[in-house]
């Protein structure tokens, strides 16, 4: 099976999965949830039947005094209310009001309130503790697989198909933001990370055969060699990935709670990103820097534009 | 193959055995067998997150501008104080924490009440003395007083359902005239007293107070309330005493804290609260059960299936995994949140990963023609580094992942990362050890002949 010969296929199969959902993102900004940006959502229920409109329910909000109010209603009839940061009087200000109008009590199913400051800190240590990870990862593969030559590159080939991981989750969520309202909260940041861990994990096992096989197998060519080895682990990446961790999320993505959903449906994505990038996105990458292909790049597309 | 496979099994069945004493009962305890007095004993209920049993979450800040140092003895004043306060409050189960160097993260699981609470954390407290003449009033005593920090007169206190009027002590002075509160050994070996020195008017009222009621009770209220009566030995002239008592180390220490930081040493504001509703917890909870039980359901039949003998065993193993995971969790204890069990159940993958990484080195070598002893143990030790150098990866990020979660109070990423990290730990420990001695003893009980169906080759 020669899986590495179509390598630039893989690529472009990338790109048409990440692009799209990028494009989303760099035009209609990051969905960024509370968690992040700060401000306050409030979920309420009523009593059947004595369900105020939306509109009722920003009057109440502008009449106290709080901006950028927004009302959805969920599938379950809760009423979801979003407006800036509320602290804890304007809460019950606001809960007190909503009785005095409607006559009836609201029963109050969630509320997150998170202060402007705090959510822009939680974005960039966010950011930091990505960039500390990969930097670590890059130099514990350098360090473990200092047996094989340029054990460097390993580690920045696990880098850069993380990264594509990465990227393929950002794409999803940007598209799941354009079609189904999704937000980037705190638990996006948890999907994000362990879609980074667990790519690395695949890589590594993935890589752990190359570096196994440059030690018995000497006289072949580089190529031959790297596309043996993803051959050798694919029964194993096939099992390991996408039955039993998708198994798992699949799950719960089908039956955990409306809270894991997103969540479980970026997991499901970006793990299996992970197991495709370590096959047709790191590998390859490793075969592309050892034969130095970018400087025939430009060749080809002279001779292929000629023809 | 295996040396001393009988002590392996042994192992296994006991931290089997132990594991599943733990996640059965609600108490751990060791009892000595002969008069059966209690000689261990743990709390090892099961933890419930606010996402799956509803409650309160607040992330409190120091209101200090962003560059001040604040100390983590200060920090941690601060915490002990809401604690107090809100144990107060008698609710149950509730958790106050420092995460990082100036945020404070109180979560109270299954609370009703959430005004109350939010009110209470709050409020700054208030130090007095008081004289309660010849009455020495019990610890936790609510009181009223005629103090009033706008130096207006308290109005009269209102006649109770009974007809009495409560009594209304005098303040004498308040903890604005304490100026240091120090902890030092008493005469009495062991025992511990506390000194204090007092600002100059301090030391006046309080000099001609003392003076003038010598062998009567001074109370000390925090906030309304009783926490210590001591009697006036001797008239206290010079700014300077001693609360003799027979104070233990800690209980001395406590003591100082509440005099020297009625109210909080730290400003506190509330950054950020979240209230979940207890059926959106049962909900979640309900359903992430049946999630869980499901994927494992179709993992352990796909294992069985595809990998036929060692993925039997590879199925025993991952209950055993599970048992050690959950009472591992149920013991140190580690909160269950949603995102936790996200993580365990990744774990879980990685778990299985291991295996399967092994069981296809296994097939590898039995059809390049090796016999099956060669095989099993080739597969394991040409696995072995790619298990090591992949989990090991893992741990690194989940060992960032909880920092980032701590110094955050970032519960959800903490809850996630400490699963992961725990649960990569046991997977690694069952994969090289239970699977491998399990399979080892199946195959001295049962030599199977036709390799290609017990391998699924």
């Amino acid at each position: 099976m020669n899986l590495l010969g179509k390598r630039y296929l893989f690529f472009a199969v990338s790109l048409l999965v990440i692009v799209p959902g990028l494009l989303v993102l760099a035009f209609g900004g990051l969905p960024l949830a509370l968690d992040f940006t700060g401000g306050s959502l409030l979920e309420v229920n009523f009593a059947e039947g004595q369900k105020p409109q939306p509109a009722e329910i920003i009057a109440i909000y502008n009449e106290i005094g709080i901006k950028d109010t927004q009302v959805q209603t969920t599938d379950t009839g809760h009423l979801v209310i979003r407006s800036t940061f509320l602290d804890d009087p304007l809460r019950e200000q606001v809960l007190s009001t909503m009785e005095a109008k409607f006559g009836v009590k609201p029963t109050v199913i969630r509320f997150d309130s998170v202060g402007p400051t705090i959510g822009a800190q939680v974005t960039s240590r966010a950011a930091l503790a990505v960039a500390v990870a990969a930097l670590v990862v890059v130099a514990y593969i350098t360090i473990t697989f200092r047996g094989v030559a340029n054990s460097f590159r390993y580690g920045v080939c696990a880098i850069l198909a993380m990264v594509h991981d990465v990227a393929v989750v950002f794409s999803v969520a940007g598209l799941g933001a354009l079609f189904l309202g999704w937000e980037m909260d705190s638990l996006f940041l948890t999907a994000l990370l362990t879609v980074i861990g667990f790519s690395v994990q695949d890589k590594i096992v993935v890589f752990d055969r190359i570096r196994e096989n440059s030690n018995i197998l000497r006289r072949l060519d580089f190529e031959t060699l790297v596309n043996h080895s993803v051959v050798q682990t694919l029964q194993r990446s096939i099992n390991t990935q996408l039955m039993t961790v998708e198994f798992l999320l699949l799950a719960l993505a089908l039956f955990g709670g409306v809270t894991l959903q997103e969540f479980s449906v970026l997991m499901l994505v970006g793990l299996f990103s992970g197991t495709y990038s370590s096959i047709f996105i790191a590998a390859p990458v490793l075969v592309v820097w050892e034969k130095q292909e970018w400087k025939t790049w430009f060749k080809r597309d002279k001779a292929e534009s000629a023809a | 193959m295996i040396r001393n496979l009988t002590a392996r099994l042994v192992i296994i069945l006991l931290i089997a055995a132990v594991a599943i004493w733990i996640d059965a009962s609600e108490q751990f305890t060791i009892r000595n067998p002969i008069d059966q007095t209690i000689l261990y004993q743990r709390d090892v209920s099961p933890r419930l997150g606010l996402d799956l049993r509803g409650g309160l979450q607040v992330l409190m800040e120091a209101d200090l501008p962003e560059n001040a140092a604040i100390s983590a003895e200060a920090m941690e004043v601060a915490r002990t104080i809401v604690e107090n306060r809100t144990n107060a409050l008698g609710v149950a189960e509730n958790s106050i924490q420092v995460a990082g160097d100036r945020r404070i993260v109180g979560e109270f699981p299954g609370l009703q009440d959430t005004d109350a609470v939010l009110k209470t954390i709050q409020q700054t407290g208030l130090l007095e003395f008081i004289d309660t003449g010849t009455v020495s009033l019990p610890e936790g005593t609510e009181v009223l007083t005629d103090y009033s920090p706008t130096g207006e007169p308290a109005p009269a206190p209102t006649p109770g359902p009974d007809g009495t009027t409560p009594t209304v002590y005098h303040t004498i002075m308040t903890g604005a005239d304490l100026k240091s509160v120090t902890v030092v050994p008493a005469e009495l070996g062991g025992t511990y007293q506390i000194a204090f020195t007092l600002t100059e008017q301090g030391a006046q009222v309080f000099g001609a107070h003392t003076a003038a009621n010598v062998g009567k009770f001074l109370t000390i209220v925090l906030d309304k309330k009783v926490i210590s009566s001591p009697k006036i030995e001797s008239a206290i002239t010079q700014g300077e005493g001693v609360i003799t008592g027979n104070f233990t180390s800690e209980q001395a220490n406590a003591f100082a804290v509440q005099l020297r930081y009625g109210s909080l040493p730290i400003p506190l504001k509330i950054v950020e609260t979240r209230i979940i509703g207890p059926t959106l917890g049962e909900d979640s909870l309900r359903k992430s059960l049946i999630a869980g039980l499901v994927g494992m359901t179709i993992v352990i039949l796909f294992m069985g299936l595809y990998y036929r003998l060692p993925g039997i065993v590879a199925d025993v193993s991952i209950l055993f995994y599970a048992a050690v995971a959950f009472a591992l969790f149920k013991w140190i204890p580690v909160t269950l949140t949603l995102p936790g069990i996200a993580g365990f159940l990744l774990s879980t993958g990685s778990a299985l990963d291991a295996n399967i990484l092994i069981f296809e080195r296994i097939k590898e070598e039995l059809r390049s023609g090796r016999t099956l002893e060669q095989a099993i143990d080739l597969g394991w030790v040409r696995a072995r580094s790619s298990i090591f150098d992949s989990n090991i990866a893992t741990v690194i990020t989940s060992l960032i992942l909880f920092w980032f979660g701590s110094s955050f109070g970032a519960t959800i990423v903490k809850g996630f990362s400490l699963t992961l990290m725990l649960g990569v730990a046991i997977s690694l420990f069952t994969a090289i050890f239970v699977t491998r001695s399990l399979l080892a003893w199946v195959l001295k009980l049962f030599r199977p002949k036709n390799l290609e169906f017990w391998f699924g080759i």
